[in-house]
């Protein structure tokens, strides 16, 4: 029998408050609230929700109401990353998507005819699953880098989305249409159900069956994977596709609001934005585990940022300022090199734990593993 | 030849990594002129050894005399300004630059800032030439084969300094593995480039796990074990079986009434039959038949061409020829989807790179291979999986008794469970288990090697693979002999057969 | 081609067939050859340029001035392109290549209009400041190991932000020894070229004789080729690295300062994207996203094929400009296919 290794002591002092520090939507939470609470002084009732001719008011309604196209597109960038991958070309679809819909739509007799506004909208789905299709074959059967791949789109879905518009801003006047973006259902903005919708949809899609734990497998030991049999091809195409449908609903979203469709501006920067969230909610950038809560709070915080640097009074210009001064933060703080380099061996150790992993095997082989590990050849 | 001077010498080397006593007080001697090889089995302290040597490792303890001078050397660019260049078993050059570059980069021949391109290749062809091989210097180094890659490392090495004193400076030579994926010309032309060398007056510190190759090139040997020196031979004056005893490191009448047989003595009818199934690099086309039941052990040196084999059998690699037959019917090895869908379950020695994803829990690791095989969409239901995994961790003992716990925090030995529990679910026919037992504690080994012997009963097949001869004497029904990447003989078990037996067949590489 | 076992008794025969076999080599290298991608997109342009001729021949497409213009007109894109050369050979990527040339004509512009500093003193301020920005990032992604992605991700915001920080409007320059700049052109005889154009000409020398000429060059295509290697090879790949985010740095600072020549005035918008550009010009002239793969003449070519197309599109009338968009990233398709056919072919 094995003598049972002696349990590693636990530091005793506020156990509860250590557990609670180290569940992982800890500190974009905490993020979250301090931003949240920095309005305060600055707009007196900022927690207060009115009610105004059946629908609610209010600053954290318009965080949720803004911060809903992010949200969408960052949830599918989620099991894009985790797979080890990344996608930069859900701006473009957001455009592509907005354009064919709006375009679809503007070009019926009737607007508000909803069997059009269906048809108008699966549509642009399809546009946005084509795109999907298209970055998934490259990366997951041609093996082409995922940046590399997908800026293929980035540069020319624009172009595509404008080819769509004939360059014009397409204006639409379609109220079905309106309601996705800028309608009211239930005295809430309506997209915030389609948001909450996705955000389930997605939760269950990824933890009731067992594509999540697939998708973390291949992102965070993609040889392991392969020799367990899990067929990592089909997984990536799913996720890209799932992502670029995201992207779609956004772009849906998007033009709804506005009941317009711009293919220059639509959706611009929004891929740099949702990686950045999801990075905030605590996924890494190297793919395995994810968390869709943790993304949404990131997407949340972004917007917050966003709202507040309005409502204190700092000139809006600096946004962008404050939004690399978060990347910068947070990423390194997500890099053990930094962590042992600036806190010692504290957070050292740690990280080193886990990488390493606790097992016995000998330095040479630890060595021989970190050699190995260094650059993918080009391939 | 009379003893002159040695050019390296390290005496009393220890070096400590947590845990681990990698080397303790260990002598090594080179001299100018000769080939000498390090010798020893997993965890015996070559690599470490060699990574002292040539910087990559600070020392603990002990101290490193060159040419009669103690030396400190911190880091691979010191070790190479003292005057030892290593070459590793990868190629560690640049594919994309020509070889010229290879040879010279980072001490180009510059005027005023300006790189000599002339006189750069000029060079490097004279020092190709003058080392008998026969390159366009000027061709990127991806046109050339990976040996031809590897004696342009040697080139390299050989060439520190500037590019005008080639060979002056560079007085040891390490070579680390480079013949493991050459073939038998590649190597003689390798071999020739070292004789050339060692004629030149340079010490080659050579490491090989081809036996034959040893004995066909090197003047001396040191053998290592568990971090300790047993012994410097001159290689005339050592035979094989002599070495192997020395590198397994017990006497033969101590191995003697070791093992005892622990298994049922009847297996069923054949289940996996490989025909000719061979990898060219990896090893030799091998016929195989493994019984329903059965235990096939693999005795072999590290290097022989266990891993290689298993591999083969669960399309982990693609096999350049041959077929296999599971249960009558063929399957076609070129993924390892295949051979799961077979019924074959691999347990590969790198437990970390190639097994577990460190992430993910106990739990998520234990049913990620029968999840797999059912496909995303049918996740397996949460009570029954939970029933499942507790099921196995109590069988196997998994420790902590957490589905929760991150698997990368886990020990060794528990870790090896937790992969053994992956694949046990899925009920497989054949169980490949390579190197199980390595690097966890004696509890658990003992565990795992009962285990074996349970499934066995119970009708599963077990292709074993141990480094322990006595491990894999204990276990099997039958042991295949490997050596020199061949599967050089098939023997049956019996209380005739002891470790003696199986060490000659190593040694000698064919079955009395 | 293989190693021969031949033995090394006779010198001299081992001279012939070194001879034998790199004339038998040099046939089958030629497909292999890293120059085919400089070569496809060579012809591609004189190609492109010989359709222009035939189909606009009399809209005056055929006057060298069109051609010259490419020069004029692409200037600054060639300058960015050369920096992003750098890095993408180095094996990383640079996301803020166009909001530090945005940045460089805001800073430029306001320096000069609203706190009216010398143009002298302005230029180099510029440039040390991109060259500054570029460092940073290239320590960041050195010391702590984050990937160049994302660190030059937070400089695209840092430096847009930077922008809007100075003014959110755009600052005309009036300044006469700016303008009288821009203005001044170099007579070829047959067309004239202006001063950016020729900046970016001596750029790409410079860079060109760099890659080739100098140990740093040769570093780049090694860090490029194998980082780890590189390592153990005993380069400073640190170093290395650093420094090529720093010329990158610059490069976008000098493409800033052509760019506010060429446009006169700063605006927090201009640019924006241009890094996608820079991007698409170095992997249509041929060099490898992956790195350790490419020729700066590469991407001189791809600067000319994408400006090329804007010609054409102009020439064409009926077109509209978001076709440039469509036809720069069908071209990035093409060449990323080429380029993974050609390193999954060296695999094998």
């Amino acid at each position: 029998m094995t003598t049972p290794p002696t349990p590693t002591p636990t530091p005793t002092p506020a156990p509860r408050w250590r557990a609670l520090t180290q569940h992982h939507l800890f500190w974009p939470v905490a993020v979250l609230v301090v931003l949240l609470l920095i309005n305060v002084p600055f707009t007196p009732g900022f927690f207060s929700i009115k009610m105004t001719d059946g629908h609610l008011y209010g600053s954290l309604v318009s965080i949720v109401l803004f911060g809903s196209p992010l949200i969408l597109v960052a949830v599918g960038m989620t099991l894009v990353i985790a797979t080890g991958g990344i996608d930069l070309s859900v701006g473009a679809v957001v455009a592509i998507t907005g354009a064919l819909t709006c375009s679809y739509i503007s070009d019926q007799a009737d607007q508000d005819s909803l069997a059009g506004v269906f048809l108008a909208m699966g549509i642009g789905l399809v546009a946005a699953v084509v795109c999907g299709l298209w970055n998934g074959f490259l990366v997951a059967r041609m093996g082409i880098q995922p940046i590399i791949a997908t800026l293929i789109i980035m540069v020319a879905g624009r172009g595509v989305a404008q080819l769509i518009t004939d360059g014009q801003i397409i204006t639409i006047n379609s109220e079905p249409y309106k309601l996705i973006g800028g309608g009211y259902w239930l005295t809430l903005p309506f997209s915030i159900f389609v948001v909450a919708a996705v955000v389930a949809i997605t939760v269950a899609l990824t933890r009731r069956t067992a594509l999540g734990l697939l998708v973390e497998s291949v992102g965070g030991n993609a040889e392991a994977s392969r020799l367990v049999g899990i067929r990592s091809t089909r997984i990536k195409i799913m996720v890209y596709v799932f992502c670029a449908l995201c992207a779609g609903i956004a772009g849906l979203m998007i033009s709804s609001n506005t009941s317009a469709a711009d293919g220059n501006n639509a959706g611009l920067w929004i891929e740099l934005d949702a990686i950045l969230a999801v990075v905030i909610g605590g996924t890494s950038l190297l793919g395995g585990r994810f968390s869709i809560g943790g993304t949404v709070v990131g997407a949340l915080v972004i917007q917050t940022l966003t709202t507040t640097i309005y409502t204190i009074g700092v000139p809006t210009q600096t946004n962008l300022v404050f939004k690399a001064a978060v990347v910068i933060v947070v990423c390194l703080l997500q890099s053990p090199k930094f962590r042992t380099k600036v806190f010692g061996g504290r957070f050292g150790s740690g990280s080193g734990a886990k990488g390493g992993g606790a097992s016995a095997g000998t330095p040479a082989d630890t060595a021989q593993s970190t050699a190995a590990a260094p650059k993918m050849e080009v391939s | 030849m009379a003893e002159p001077r040695p050019v390296l010498e390290m005496t009393g080397i220890v070096k400590e990594f947590p845990g681990v006593r990698a080397l303790s007080g260990v002598d090594f001697r080179l001299f100018p002129g000769e080939i000498h090889a390090l010798m020893g089995e997993n965890g015996a302290g070559k690599s470490t050894l060699i990574k002292v040597l040539t910087g990559v490792y600070p020392l603990d303890g002990g101290k490193i005399v060159l040419d009669g001078q103690p030396v400190r050397i911190d880091s691979p660019f010191q070790a190479q300004q003292a005057g030892i260049s290593t070459v590793y078993q990868e190629v560690n050059l640049c594919p994309n630059l020509s070889v010229a570059e290879n040879i010279f980069i980072g001490r180009e021949p510059t005027r005023f800032g300006r790189i000599q391109w002339a006189r750069l290749r000029k060079d490097a062809a004279e020092l190709v030439d003058r080392l008998g091989l026969d390159l366009d210097v000027t061709a990127p180094l991806s046109s050339y084969p990976l040996a031809v890659q590897q004696l342009v490392a040697i080139v390299r090495a050989v060439g520190t300094g500037d590019s005008d004193g080639a060979g002056a400076g560079t007085k040891v030579l390490v070579l680390d593995e480079p013949t493991s994926s050459l073939d038998r010309d590649e190597v003689l032309e390798l071999f020739r480039l070292m004789r050339r060398l060692r004629d030149e007056g340079v010490a080659i510190l050579f490491v090989s796990h081809f036996l034959d190759q040893i004995y066909e090139i090197c003047d001396r040997m040191t053998i290592l074990r568990n971090g300790t020196l047993v012994g410097e031979h001159l290689v005339s004056e050592l035979d094989q079986v002599g070495l192997i005893q020395l590198m397994i490191g017990k006497e033969m009448d101590q191995l003697e009434g070791l093992h005892e047989h622990q298994l049922h003595a009847e297996v069923g009818e054949p289940l996996v039959e490989a025909d000719g199934l061979g990898r060219k690099g990896g090893i030799a086309p091998f016929d195989l038949e493994i019984k329903k039941g059965e235990v096939l052990g693999l005795a072999g040196l590290l290097g022989s061409g266990r891993t290689e084999l298993a591999r083969l059998l669960f399309g982990a690699d693609q096999p350049d020829s041959g077929k296999v037959t599971i249960g009558g019917k063929p399957v076609s090895m070129s993924a390892p989807n295949d051979a799961i869908g077979a019924g074959v379950a691999f347990c590969s020695e790198n437990r970390k790179t190639e097994g577990l994803v460190p992430d993910l829990t106990v739990r998520e690791n234990i049913i990620l291979a029968l999840q797999a095989a059912r496909g995303w969409i049918r996740p397996i239901p949460a009570a029954q999986r939970d029933e499942l995994v507790a099921k196995y961790i109590k069988a196997l003992d998994i420790r902590p008794a957490n589905p929760e716990a991150r698997v990368g925090q886990l020990s060794g030995g528990n870790q090896q469970k937790v992969l053994l529990a992956r694949w046990l679910i899925t009920q497989p026919k054949l169980l490949i288990l390579d190197e199980p037992t390595r690097g966890i504690d004696v509890g658990a080994k003992a565990e795992i090697q009962k285990l074996v012997v349970s499934l066995s009963e119970e009708g599963m097949s077990v292709l074993y693979i141990a480094a322990e001869l006595e491990e894999v004497l204990r276990l099997s029904h039958t042991i295949g002999v490997l050596r020199d990447r061949r599967l050089v003989a098939r023997i049956a078990n019996g209380p005739e057969i002891t470790p003696t037996r199986i060490l000659e067949t190593i040694a000698s590489g064919e079955h009395q | 081609m293989s190693t021969t076992a031949q033995p090394p008794q006779t010198q001299n025969s081992g001279k012939t067939a070194t001879g034998a076999a790199s004339a038998a080599s040099k046939a089958a290298r030629l497909l292999a050859d890293r120059r085919l991608p400089v070569v496809v997109t060579a012809t591609l342009f004189v190609v492109m340029y010989l359709v222009g001729l035939g189909r606009y021949q009399n809209f005056g497409f055929a006057e060298p001035q069109v051609f010259l213009n490419l020069f004029i007109d692409n200037g600054y894109l060639l300058v960015a392109a050369v920096g992003a050369t750098f890095v993408i050979l180095s094996g990383g990527i640079d996301l803020s290549v166009g909001s530090v040339i945005g940045f460089t004509t805001m800073l430029t512009a306001w320096l000069v209009e609203k706190q009216g500093l010398p143009v002298i003193v302005v230029i180099p301020i510029a440039l040390g400041v991109g060259a500054f920005g570029g460092f940073l990032m290239g320590y960041v992604i050195h010391n702590f190991e984050i990937q160049p992605f994302i660190v030059t991700l937070a400089g695209l915001f840092l430096f847009r932000g930077l922008c809007l920080v100075i003014s959110k409007e755009s600052i005309a320059i009036t300044d006469s020894s700016v303008s009288s700049m821009a203005q001044a052109q170099a007579q070829l005889g047959v067309g004239f070229l202006s001063v950016g154009a020729i900046i970016a000409l001596v750029v790409l020398a410079v860079a060109f004789y760099v890659l080739h000429y100098t140990r740093f060059g040769r570093r780049v295509y090694a860090i490029g080729g194998n980082e780890h290697s590189a390592m153990l090879m005993g380069l400073p790949q640190g170093g290395t690295k650093i420094a090529v985010y720093t010329v990158s740095g610059f490069c976008s600072a000098l493409a800033g300062l052509l760019f506010t020549l060429y446009i006169q005035s700063g605006d927090p918008l201009h640019a924006t994207g241009m890094e996608l550009d820079a991007i698409a010009a170095v992997v249509i002239g041929g060099t490898l996203l992956t790195g350790g793969s490419g020729y700066v003449v590469g991407t001189l070519f791809g600067v000319l094929v994408l400006g090329l197309i804007k010609s054409i599109i102009q020439f064409e009338g009926t077109l509209s400009s978001w076709w440039t968009k469509i036809a720069t990233g069908v071209l990035l398709c093409a060449f990323i296919l080429i380029q993974r056919a050609m390193t999954a072919r060296k695999k094998t």
